[in-house]
């Protein structure tokens, strides 16, 4: 037996693992197989995407360009004018405008996502670490100090072009105008909100005191602190419009979150009816070609208007159908060898 | 004469002269014109590096690898420029490939040095300051008396001095060299032949003067100056002086001899080719794609440079108020930043290059190359020698041979040969039990009965065991230098050594049988015919030529008659015979022949004393004429091998290795054209040829040997081109001999090459090592470079084996050279069938998978990143996160390849073996054509626009915006972001290209599911881990929370869903009108598996099904892990799934019967 056991000492392993034995699954992608399946599939997405595409449908969505370089438009004026120059935009709603509504800004030919600027930022002062106050990260330059050596906060590109506009939204009811309440929290990222961004520590009990030995950034007219000096958990690094605006966009035409319109009488949505939007024109775009504009919408389950989702589905979804058929009909006409049996 | 020569020394510098000068046990001259030469030491290398040379050598080799020092090249761009991504991302994969490629080198490195160890350390005697000293091999200097005793190896080319015999004679085997089994007498000059010990060694005053070293085994030129009592003698030396290193002395006790050339400079190791690394076609396919890759890379750059600058030429553009430039960005020189911004544009889009695809392939081909070692069909079980991988890098190449080289002796033969039958006066007879039996009749004599032979009987078997050139080795023991020792112990001491191997097997089968050749000492032959000792007189021996293809003995009986016993081919003994059953005969060497035996026709002629006295004049004139030796030693054999009466004629096998028929038809089969490639003689490669199924009875033989002049070969060469032109329906073979070829190989290669190519079969015989090198590189470098297996046994193989794109080692009875030469070694010729069909098949269709997907998954990678800068100014913004840059190709996208290209099957094995030509499927390289590479590229491209502006739109038609609401909390339209929508491309991306992955998995183990769904899911697990936390090492947060972000949107699952399967919609369908409309033999063979019902769906069920299937997880796993031992298996292999079973007889049913079980 121990001879025996020597002569085969080098006898490889006898285990399917060892012979390229596994037991293995080998589908073959056979007509049999293919055209129920893509039957099946085909049938699938086309209710997705009536379904997809009847949602879509039925979200409403206004828009309103305000950039005031044609002479007809409203804010003309103020497109050469001094900062806080307001201008009002008028709109018509022909029926109800179904709530919750969303009021966004939208800028084009914008590019947040140019690299030099989307880098522009000091994640780290940005959670309110005191070190990076007096230091800035290298990437926030030019903004990172200003002419006298003073630390920005918060530096950087993004924080210092800020969207400025500010809106306010007015329901003409019997020739009176009622002012639409605008629900400014639940705008930026939860996340953003409770964990990524924090104010400093307060100093002495005050915020501004934390701030002190930085300057505001070159463009803002005034420092992070004030920004809602009116709710301090709105304020410093956590208003939202700052955390929405930090938030980079991925493309050069994008819109954001400015306000929702969740409150008192338009908690159901803008009645049919006479509106009127006074802008306070601040943000300048037309030095590089860009557009600013509102929208004003409602959302569905499936989310925002897309109507592009549905017809994909729809498109995709006829496709298989139709290629199930073909192959049917080659199938009957060429008798597939391997169904033979 | 000696200051003549010191004179010539004196004016020549030392290493350029022609000769070489070896002063006997370096005593050298004491006065005059002398200048040392300088010798390599006796000390063989094979490996490639030092300790000392390792780190850079290694270093710089790696380097030449273009894909390295690509990544070398952007790992320092990114140290010294301003990128978007962090030298981290290319430094750290570059730092680990380096060190793993550079561990397994080294491994490989140290492998080699410890053989070289084991040679150069070998103990040896030397002769020093009078005495004999032990010593190491690799001590030997040029000048030194080796001492070598029996059965050993020489340690560097000698010249021999002496041996034990007074005569100065030795007996050596040279198999290692050039596959001859037979004895070969060498001499001393008789000079030295008397100085037989160390003490008169001692006194031998002599110098060699030699030629310098030089590859051909059979020349030597030399001359010995032997100072005797201040005479100086002087004689020539030849081949037959010099002991070869490599070969063994046999049969003689001790002989001393002095080495001549040592170490590298024997002629051993001047036939070894320097080993240098063979690269497979799938490498170089691999790196041209690397460098098409590198062009649409440098194209890519370039054009995104030029539209940044075409686009920042307005200033709005360049620096609008939002993102002013530093000072330092405004001053920088155009040109320089122009450069830096080609540079990072270089970097961002530099994964396109897969930096993993080398490692991965490595990674492959290591693991992979495990399997040869562990499928049993390539055990072999009475040596116990499993197959063995030297190389893992040619693991592909074996599923692209197209021509295969092969040794004879030993590699398609056992090297052994076998009598079978013979014919005697017109009877048939087989050799049963060591018995003559008539044919018909069984063996009825009881064990032990002296068997009565008729006359004729007797005399057959005496001529065959007389008419021969056989010698007789015996053991050390006792009687050495006695031919005749005592007759009982003749058996268990006696060995006989023949230049045939058929007379070795003739005489030992009349051994058997009664008559027993004990021994010839020059004079006298000795037989024992049944216990009867008869001595017979050794009158004249005609020696075998290839003219006559005969040889003859004369001899004197012990009652004094004369008598002449001939032995020959058929075809050149029967036309002289006038008497003895010769028709019968004919009939039956035919019969022999079809059987495939070698056959030889025995006849003899008893001279009257006149007779006897007119030969015996004849042949004397002849043997001792000044001119026209030759013709008149012709005239003679003709006047003498007449008139004779026919004895009968002999069977002998030469023994194959099972299975060689069967494999080289399948090889054939799978478009395989094979060459033999042999030292021996043409009429025995000839025979093996026929009998191995090489060539065909039906084949048309053409000839091409014995050519002399340069002129004659072009003529014969022509005229065979003409043959085959003429008769093109049938097959061809071409014969070919060593000197022939190398005269048709100087001056006619083309036309030697259109006639070979034309031939389905080639022999070439009377081969040098080296010639065999050069006919596979004359074959590799012919025009359409076909690729080249070479497989051997023997130290004479070893050059083919390495000029060879694959080399194969046969682990047989002629050491092991050959093996460590080898890339791959096999125990038998008939496993090559299944390393080729098989493995060779699995290879090549898994690593052509593995690099077309490795490009295809890149170029998805990295053109939505490309397109990305359209809409981002061109500012090099990443569209991904860094993190997954890096990890893409390392961790979600590597693990399900490297697992499909271990475990594919597109057919089953069985299927391939018993079906080679599905090996044409597959020639040429195929799956890496252009074509392929085309198709996999642009779906590539295709996907990637698909990902990319899939996501761009179906993010918002507005195109612009991200507005989503989220399940979970409704009421919220948040905005995504630049880094949600990267990685919504992103998550697109891994999950189509890891389901085109599946698409294309046929086999699918538990394995493949488990890769392929965990790397899906490894990448949601890891998204959310990484994006869930703060990291407090990282300066930027980009990524957190944005994946949960990105899931928690509907609309984004709707987009995932539709994109992915958009993508891989048009290549279902493509595949599944492929296989419908115009299937591949490959193809419809898996159609055949597919009906006997082996697919284990289980195997997939297990994983999916939820609770019922994880039950049988753990059964199955068991099942697959463990070992399957007999009783274990019958247990758990379900009866649905018989080829899982592990019976291994199944697998060599055929598919009719493997319905039965």
């Amino acid at each position: 037996m121990m001879k025996k056991k020597e002569e085969t000492a080098n006898r490889p392993d006898n285990t399917a693992f060892t012979q390229q034995r596994l037991p293995a699954w080998q589908p073959m992608l056979s007509a049999g197989i293919v055209i129920p399946g893509f039957l099946l599939i085909g049938m699938a997405f086309i209710g997705i995407g009536v379904a997809l595409f009847l949602t879509s449908q039925n979200i409403q969505v206004l828009e309103r360009d305000y950039t005031g370089d044609e002479s007809d438009s409203p804010c003309n004026t103020c497109t050469h004018s001094s900062p806080n120059c307001n201008c009002m935009l008028n709109f018509t709603l022909s029926k109800l405008f179904e709530g919750p509504v969303f009021f966004y800004y939208g800028l084009s030919n914008y590019y947040q996502n140019y690299r030099r600027y989307g880098v522009s930022r000091d994640d780290s002062q940005l959670s309110g670490d005191l070190t990076y106050f007096k230091n800035p990260d290298s990437n926030c330059a030019p903004y990172r100090v200003d002419s006298n050596s003073v630390p920005i906060v918060p530096c950087g590109s993004i924080a210092n072009s800020m969207f400025n506009d500010t809106f306010r939204l007015y329901h003409i009811v019997n020739g009176k105008e009622k002012e639409v309440p605008f629900d400014g929290k639940g705008i930026a990222w939860w996340t953003d909100y409770n964990v990524k961004f924090r104010n400093p520590s307060l100093v002495n009990g005050t915020l501004k005191a934390a701030f002190d030995g930085t300057v505001k950034p070159i463009n803002w007219p005034k420092p992070a602190y004030e920004l809602d000096p009116n709710d301090s958990s709105n304020n410093g690094f956590l208003n939202q419009d700052f955390l929405v605006w930090m938030r980079a966009a991925a493309l050069p035409d994008f819109r954001k979150l400015y306000r929702r319109i969740t409150q008192g009488d338009y908690a159901a949505g803008l009645p049919a009816g006479n509106y009127s939007l006074k802008i306070t024109y601040n943000y300048p775009v037309l030095s590089f070609g860009g557009r600013k504009k509102i929208v004003l919408s409602n959302v569905s389950w499936m989310g925002g208007k897309n109507q592009f989702l549905g017809i994909a589905y729809l498109v995709i979804g006829s496709l298989c159908v139709v290629m199930s058929m073909v192959m049917l009909i080659v199938y009957a006409k060429f008798k597939f060898p391997d169904d033979s049996s | 004469m000696l200051r003549w020569i010191r004179q010539q020394l004196g004016f020549d510098p030392p290493h350029q002269s022609e000769t070489r000068t070896v002063y006997i046990a370096n005593r050298f001259p004491q006065h005059g014109h002398y200048v040392p030469q300088k010798f390599a030491d006796n000390r063989i290398i094979s490996s490639k590096y030092t300790i000392w040379n390792f780190v850079p050598k290694n270093l710089f080799e790696q380097f030449r690898r273009i894909a390295n020092f690509y990544f070398l090249i952007i790992f320092l761009v990114q140290l010294m420029i301003d990128t978007p991504t962090s030298p981290v991302t290319s430094g750290l994969p570059l730092f680990f490939v380096i060190t793993v490629t550079a561990i397994k080198q080294g491994y490989e490195d140290w492998l080699r040095h410890k053989a070289d160890n084991e040679v150069n350390g070998a103990p040896v005697f030397v002769v020093r300051s009078g005495s004999l000293v032990q010593t190491r091999s690799k001590n030997i200097r040029v000048g030194d008396i080796v001492r070598v005793a029996k059965d050993e190896t020489f340690p560097a080319d000698l010249v021999l001095l002496s041996s034990d015999r007074a005569e100065g004679t030795c007996h050596i085997t040279t198999a290692s060299l050039d596959g001859e089994t037979n004895l070969k007498t060498h001499y001393a000059v008789p000079e030295t032949a008397v100085s037989q010990s160390v003490s008169r060694l001692e006194a031998l005053q002599a110098v060699v003067e030699c030629q310098q070293p030089e590859a051909d085994l059979y020349r030597f030129v030399g001359r010995i100056t032997v100072t005797q009592q201040g005479e100086e003698i002087v004689r020539p030396l030849g081949p037959e002086n010099l002991l070869l290193r490599g070969a063994r002395l046999k049969n003689t006790k001790e002989i001393f001899g002095v080495a001549v050339y040592t170490g590298m400079e024997s002629k051993m190791a001047l036939n070894y080719k320097c080993k240098s690394q063979k690269r497979s076609a799938v490498e170089k396919s691999m790196n041209t794609f690397l460098i098409i890759y590198l062009v649409i890379l440098l194209f890519e750059a370039i054009l995104s440079t030029i539209l940044k600058y075409a686009w920042q030429a307005e200033n709005k553009w360049d620096e609008p108020f939002y993102n002013q430039k530093t000072e330092q960005e405004r001053n920088s020189s155009q040109i320089l930043k122009f450069i830096s911004d080609f540079l990072a544009f270089l970097v961002l889009y530099n994964f396109i290059i897969p930096i993993s695809l080398y490692v991965t392939v490595e990674m492959q081909k290591f693991l992979g190359s495990f399997f040869i070692g562990w499928d049993l069909d390539l055990y072999h079980e009475e040596s116990d020698q499993k197959a063995q991988v030297n190389t893992s890098d040619l693991n592909e190449e074996l599923g692209q041979v197209e021509y295969v080289f092969t040794d004879k002796t030993g590699t398609l033969t056992e090297n052994e040969m076998q009598f079978r039958e013979c014919s005697i006066n017109g009877i048939k007879y087989q050799e049963i039990n060591g018995k003559l039996v008539p044919e018909g009749m069984t063996d009825d004599f009881p064990d032990g009965s002296v068997p009565h032979l008729s006359r004729e009987e007797e005399l057959f078997l005496k001529a065959v065991s007389l008419c021969h050139t056989v010698q007789i080795s015996y053991d050390q023991t006792d009687g050495v230098g006695d031919p005749f020792p005592r007759a009982n112990g003749i058996s268990s001491q006696m060995e006989y050594y023949a230049s045939s191997p058929d007379e070795k097997a003739l005489v030992e089968a009349t051994k058997r049988m009664g008559v027993t050749f004990i021994g010839s000492n020059g004079e006298n032959m000795e037989i024992k015919t049944f216990g009867r000792s008869e001595k017979y007189k050794l009158l004249h021996v005609l020696e075998f030529d290839a003219n006559r293809r005969r040889m003859s003995v004369i001899l004197q009986s012990p009652s004094g008659d004369k008598v002449l016993f001939t032995k020959g081919a058929e075809s050149s003994v029967l036309p002289y015979t006038k008497s003895g059953e010769i028709d019968k005969t004919r009939l039956h060497v035919d019969e022999f022949a079809l059987k495939g035996l070698r056959t030889l026709v025995v006849a003899c002629r008893h001279f009257s004393a006149e007779e006897y006295e007119e030969v015996d004049r004849r042949l004397h004139e002849a043997r001792t004429a000044l001119q026209q030796r030759e013709e008149r030693l012709a005239e003679a054999f003709a006047f003498i091998e007449r008139d004779l009466q026919l004895l009968g004629a002999t069977g002998v096998e030469d023994k194959l290795q099972e299975k060689v028929q069967e494999t080289i038809e399948a090889l054939r089969l799978a478009g395989i054209k094979v060459w033999v490639l042999t030292g021996d003689k043409m009429e025995t490669a000839v025979s093996v040829s026929l009998s191995c199924g090489h060539f065909h009875r039906t084949m048309n033989i053409l000839e091409l040997v014995q050519q002399k002049s340069d002129s004659e070969c072009a003529e014969q060469l022509r005229r065979l081109a003409r043959r085959i032109k003429e008769d093109h329906v049938i097959q061809h073979g071409l014969v070919v001999d060593g000197t022939s070829l190398s005269l048709a190989l100087r001056e006619h290669e083309k036309l030697f090459m259109e006639v070979c190519r034309s031939c389905s079969a080639v022999l070439c015989c009377r081969m040098a090592p080296l010639q065999k090198a050069k006919v596979v590189r004359l074959l590799k470098t012919s025009p359409e470079k076909p690729i080249t297996l070479a497989i051997g046994d023997g130290a004479n193989d070893v050059s083919m084996i390495q000029e060879a794109h694959v080399g194969i080692g046969i682990m047989g009875k002629e050491g092991r050279q050959a093996v460590r030469n080898s890339d791959y070694a096999i125990a038998r010729f008939k496993f090559l069938a299944k390393l080729l069909l098989v493995h060779g098949h699995f290879y090549y269709i898994r690593i052509a998978t593995l690099v077309q997907y490795f490009f295809y998954k890149n170029v998805c990678f990295i053109t939505p990143q490309f397109l990305y800068q359209f809409f981002c100014l061109f500012s090099q913004q990443t569209l991904y996160d860094s993190v997954y840059l890096t990890l893409y190709n390392i961790c979600f996208t590597s693990l399900p390849i490297l697992v499909y290209s271990l475990f594919e099957q597109l057919v089953h094995p069985h299927v391939l073996q018993s079906k080679p030509a599905l090996y044409r499927d597959i020639s040429k390289n195929s799956l890496l054509s252009f074509k392929t590479f085309l198709y996999w590229t642009l779906l590539g491209f295709c996907h990637a626009f698909v990902f990319f502006f899939g996501s761009y739109i179906l993010m918002g038609e507005d195109t612009s915006l991200m507005g989503n609401g989220q399940i979970l909390k409704a009421n919220r339209q948040l905005m995504f972001g630049n880094w949600t929508f990267g990685t919504l491309v992103f998550t697109v991306m891994v999950i189509t290209v890891t389901l085109k992955l599946a698409l294309e998995t046929h086999f699918w183990t538990w394995m493949n599911h488990f890769v392929t769904w965990g790397s899906i899911a490894f990448y949601f697990i890891f998204s959310l881990f990484y994006g869930g936390i703060i990291w407090p090492f990282l300066h930027t947060q980009d990524m957190y929370f944005v994946f949960v972000q990105l899931l928690s949107s509907g609309s984004a699952w709707f987009a995932i869903i539709i994109i992915v399967l958009t993508c891989l919609f048009p290549d279902v369908i493509k595949k599944v009108f492929y296989r419908h409309l115009q299937p591949t033999s490959t193809q419809k063979s898996q159609l055949i598996e597919t009906h006997q019902g082996i697919s284990c769906v289980d195997s997939m069920c297990c994983l999916s099904e939820g609770e019922s299937g994880c039950a049988r997880l753990g059964r199955m796993v068991e099942r697959l892990i463990g070992r399957c031992d007999p009783t274990r298996v019958s247990r758990s292999w379900s009866d649905s799934d018989p080829f899982c079973s592990n019976d291994r007889s199944i697998l060599t049913l055929s598919p009719v019967e493997g319905s039965r079980c």
